[in-house]
């Protein structure tokens, strides 16, 4: 009897490895849309890491690996907006809140929110992200889109330009994690 | 498995199991352990960024410092049109409206092959020359200081095509008398976020010079760099110094000061410069007005790019 005790506390453990989630080449795109002209910039190279037993969600970027159509509007976000030299990271980090409705065992799609922090040019903001989580063959997809206002992190926008730049962008975060 | 225990549980075979699995459970904490330590910190994620974190960018706002190159190549698959002017003498006063009555104009395409590789071709209204270089980056300057510099060789060459002069009988004009070939090496530097410096050594091949005492080969060093004064604006300054005894007669060495100015789309480079030429033969080893009796001049840059290949991301 102690065996089939010591049995379970360890297939209690076991999880507790098999838990931790992450990806490297997260997808991370955002869409300004104007009258005057729309601005598309994709980076497939976020860091995320989700602790399925916590909850605990971190995701990581480097702000100069957004690509942009046009490669002197790529220089010029991170060279005037973001100023990537001085804040080169974007940063989430907070927790999945409503982990305990997602069966990581079942495939299927369920909603989700993020809460915690973004930090992104040096300004750090309290956010609850809403999104999903969509189990399949073994691997958990978080996606979510989200509005991030330039002005909230500090980012000034000339008033030259500021026809071209909408007040309100939107961030579309997809991310496959593989078990690690 | 729990029923299959319950049912096994007296044989041999399953206590030697539960002896091994016992051993396990023991090493089993500290590996979650360190699992959670290294998602708390998230440490390996940020090496992971630090790898990604490679070439430094923006040295300088555009491929061109003043006159000359900078060691920025125009982007893969992008098509740079340049507009080039530098007006005449500043104390030709009111009648010359201080030189903006008369200019030379060099009008350019500069194309991004690759990232390293940049093509330009060019038309000048100085002896209406003709101009192509190519630009290759040979290093480049990293983040993490590894490299410490970037460098990058620059290859022109260029034609006149101005009427032959007209020569005493016997006498042949070759059309190899109107070439002019230019190499150089550009090393910069990005010290930080507001200061770049460059260094360029220039060799500028004549192929016709006018006196049989003159060089055919002027060998020059060039100094630059730029300070950054706010996020769209630096302050740019460029001087070549011809090495003594391989100058063409009358000449001066090459200085100019200037603002690079950004807005969207374009690039202005506005500047005050002793040189009216823009193709290195003219401005390194042709120069022959003077700063200090009034022989300046304004000049501009205006740069205007145009993304010809999408990027991958895009497509």
């Amino acid at each position: 009897m102690r065996y089939t005790i010591l049995i379970i506390i360890i297939l209690l453990a076991l999880p507790a490895l098999a838990q931790q989630y992450s990806t490297r080449t997260g997808k991370i795109s955002f869409f300004s849309e104007t009258p005057v002209e729309n601005i598309q910039a994709v980076s497939n190279q976020a860091s995320a890491e989700l602790d399925a037993g916590t909850g605990k969600f971190t995701i990581q970027m480097l702000v100069k690996s957004f690509r942009f159509k046009k490669k002197l509007m790529e220089e010029h976000f991170n060279e005037n907006y973001m100023e990537s030299d001085r804040y080169p990271k974007a940063v989430f980090d907070g927790q999945i809140t409503d982990l305990s409705e997602v069966t990581l065992a079942k495939d299927g799609s369920y909603p989700v929110k993020a809460k915690g922090t973004l930090t992104m040019h040096g300004v750090s903001r309290d956010v609850i992200i809403p999104g999903k989580l969509i189990v399949a063959d073994g691997n958990i997809t978080a996606t979510a889109t989200f509005i991030a206002k330039p002005a909230d992190y500090k980012i000034k926008v000339p008033s030259l330009v500021r026809k071209n730049i909408a007040e309100e962008i939107s961030v579309t975060v997809n991310l496959i994690l593989h078990e690690k | 498995m729990k029923n299959n225990d319950a049912r096994v549980s007296h044989t041999i075979t399953m206590q030697y199991t539960i002896k091994l699995l016992m051993l396990v459970s023991l090493l089993l904490p500290p590996a979650a352990y360190v699992s959670a330590q290294i998602s708390d910190g998230g440490e390996d994620i940020a090496e992971t960024l630090e790898a990604q974190r490679d070439y430094t960018t923006a040295t300088f706002k555009t491929t061109r410092l003043i006159n000359g190159h900078s060691i920025e190549n125009t982007a893969a698959g992008v098509l740079d049109f340049k507009i080039s002017h530098r007006f005449g003498r500043i104390d030709g006063g009111l009648q010359e409206w201080f030189g903006l009555d008369g200019a030379t104009i060099r009008l350019g395409l500069d194309y991004g092959v690759t990232d390293w590789l940049t093509v330009g071709i060019g038309r000048s209204s100085f002896q209406k020359e003709y101009d192509g270089y190519l630009k290759a980056k040979i290093l480049r300057q990293t983040d993490d200081n590894h490299m410490p510099l970037s460098l990058t060789y620059l290859g022109a060459m260029s034609v006149t095509s101005i009427p032959a002069p007209a020569l005493p009988a016997g006498q042949e004009w070759h059309f190899s008398n109107r070439l002019f070939y230019v190499n150089q090496l550009l090393i910069a530097r990005k010290f930080n976020q507001w200061l770049s410096v460059q260094l360029m050594p220039v060799h500028v091949h004549y192929n016709l010079v006018d006196t049989r005492a003159e060089p055919n080969d002027v060998l020059a060093m060039g100094i630059g760099g730029r300070v950054k004064i706010s996020n769209r604006v630096t302050f740019n300054a460029e001087y070549y110094y011809q090495l003594p005894g391989n100058q063409l007669n009358g000449t001066v060495n090459s200085l100019s000061f200037g603002f690079d100015i950004e807005t969207g789309g374009h690039v202005f480079q506005l500047h005050f410069t002793n040189s009216t030429g823009m193709t290195e033969r003219t401005f390194v080893g042709q120069t022959i007005d003077q700063w200090n009796n009034g022989g300046m001049h304004f000049g501009f840059n205006i740069s205007r790019v145009f993304t010809i290949v999408t990027p991958k991301e895009f497509r």
